[in-house]
């Protein structure tokens, strides 16, 4: 029977994170992944932060398959046939190294797991793991769905994606909660790269990212987005799936009206569909966090909600949690202890340490927030649009009569009292 | 607005497992007797769920995306036996 120093299961950003630096350090390590090829079950947006990785792969600007750095991003509201919004773009974007690039999940991974092979771990696909295998309250391997497919380590990184079979069944955590998944869906649109390029007003390796919050997502709490990749742009919307469950409005329905939104519309005219993918997110933040350690088990990525749902940044928290995982593995192996789960709250306090758990606490109280106020998700939209409407259309009224229009429309709708514990709601939840 | 989900799906890859689908629902009598809502029938984002004229739901996992929503939203009930499809087969991300 053979042992190994660890087993990784799942070969997305935080299995490989884990697996990459537990190999590079001189661990065995086999690394279980359930896809023809590792990235093939794997889906996001998808943006990539570059500091994530580069703490664990510096050089991967000149390997990863990488689609177009992003010089620009714009945050629209949008009204049913309008947006107001900001657009940000910058020069300092567009010097290296650059900060964040869009990538094609598939092909990302698939580089980034050869460099998970070159490190010297095994990697096994097309294999899913059924089970773990305990030992008394300890995890002492894997169960898969080969023959003869038990295998046996010290340490199981459970990299296992947003819908963590592995650690429910084992009874680590109850099954999700409706409100604390958000449902995305998604379609890639080809476009020629001169098109593309022209719309968006970008040369060839830059790109721009728009992320949408207001009526397309229909009243659900919410947002949608438009990505800019080599050839091609991804449009996505994506809503909790408690406000999904009680709407009970197709998801692929409501992308499709948001892409003939007439903002939308003329941004992607012309692409061609080539895949429609949908995907969980788990958005419960910090409050929803499971358990993510324990005897001869971690927990990293996905799977242990470490996800930032306020500023979109989920493959970052994930390759961090996983590299964290892998160091706290190093660091008691060296020290020559055991995987105990006393051992392993290391893993929880080099999480505290650092930007992850900082950030999920800093927005702790903003699920809870959206949930209890979806105005911030149909009305202010609305009103925003609608004060923008009449502040720039001329028609001969004048403009402090306008103000007063634009200002009784936010206090009837919303009321002072309303607004003024909108606007403290929303400083509680973000200071 | 109509949307046609099958058009859309077409456009993936699948490995099918044939005859051993991954999820099933768990007690048929259960959909058709006590859920009111079906709301797996609505928000499955591959339309896998379909409300049949009787009343009953019928489940078939060929163009599944594997997102788990339906396992997850049917928490009233918890009527869904859900589970990865063997090693290889599903569906297969072109791009993800």
């Amino acid at each position: 029977m053979e042992k190994f120093d660890a087993i990784v299961v799942g070969a997305g950003p935080s299995g490989n994170a884990a697996a990459y630096t537990l190999a590079k350090a001189g661990l065995s390590v086999i690394q279980i992944e359930r896809g023809e090829y590792p990235g093939s079950k794997n889906v996001q947006g998808a943006i990539l932060y570059s500091d994530a990785l580069e703490r664990i792969i510096p050089e991967f600007r000149d390997e990863a398959p990488l689609e177009r750095h992003i010089i620009e991003q714009r945050m629209w509201v949008l009204d049913d046939d309008s947006y107001i919004g900001t657009h940000y773009r910058s020069d300092a974007f567009n010097q290296v190294p650059y900060n964040r690039y869009t990538i094609l999940r598939t092909q990302f991974d698939k580089w980034f797991s050869e460099k998970v092979s070159q490190a010297g771990a095994m990697v096994i696909c097309e294999t899913t793991v059924t089970d773990l295998i305990m030992d008394g309250q300890r995890v002492v391997g894997v169960r898969t769905d080969r023959e003869n497919g038990d295998v046996f380590a010290d340490i199981v990184i459970l990299a296992d994606g947003v819908n963590s079979l592995l650690a429910k069944k084992a009874g680590f955590h109850p099954e999700l909660n409706p409100g604390d998944v958000a449902l995305a869906v998604k379609e890639i649109l080809f476009l020629p790269q001169e098109t593309l390029e022209s719309r968006f007003n970008v040369k060839e390796g830059e790109g721009v990212v728009i992320e949408m919050i207001g009526k397309i997502t229909q009243g659900l709490m919410g947002t949608g987005f438009l990505y800019t990749n080599n050839e091609s742009l991804t449009i996505g919307v994506g809503c909790m799936l408690s406000d999904f469950k009680e709407a009970r409005i197709p998801p692929y329905l409501m992308l499709e009206m948001m892409k003939n939104h007439p903002a939308i519309k003329p941004l992607i005219e012309g692409g061609e569909m080539k895949e429609y993918t949908a995907h969980l997110i788990p958005e419960g933040g910090l409050k929803a966090m499971p358990q993510v350690y324990g005897d001869g088990w971690m927990i990293v990525g996905d799977s242990g909600m470490f996800v930032n749902a306020v500023h979109r940044e989920g493959s970052n928290l994930a390759m961090t949690t996983g590299r964290l995982a892998a160091e706290t593995v190093l660091e008691l192996k060296q020290a020559g202890k055991d995987m105990s789960k006393s051992n392993l709250a290391a893993y929880r306090t080099r999480l505290d340490d650092s930007f992850v758990m900082k950030d999920l606490s800093k927005y702790k109280d903003m699920p809870g927030i959206f949930h209890a106020n979806p105005q911030f998700f149909t009305t202010y939209p609305e009103l925003v649009n609608n004060a923008a409407k009449t502040m720039l259309t001329v028609d001969g009224v004048d403009k402090k009569s306008k103000e007063r229009e634009i200002l009784k429309s936010f206090t009837s709708s919303r009321s002072l009292l309303g607004l003024m514990g909108d606007a403290y709601k929303m400083w509680r939840a973000l200071r | 607005m109509n949307v046609n989900v099958e058009e859309k799906l077409f456009q993936n890859r699948y490995k099918v497992d044939h005859g051993r689908p991954h999820i099933s629902i768990i007690n048929p009598a259960v959909c058709s007797a006590e859920c009111k809502t079906q709301q797996c029938t609505q928000v499955c984002p591959a339309n896998c769920y379909k409300a049949e004229g009787n009343g009953s739901v019928s489940l078939i996992t060929d163009g599944c995306l594997e997102c788990g929503t339906c396992r997850i939203i049917c928490d009233d009930f918890r009527n869904v036996d859900w589970d990865y499809p063997r090693g290889g087969y599903g569906i297969l991300f072109k791009f993800g």
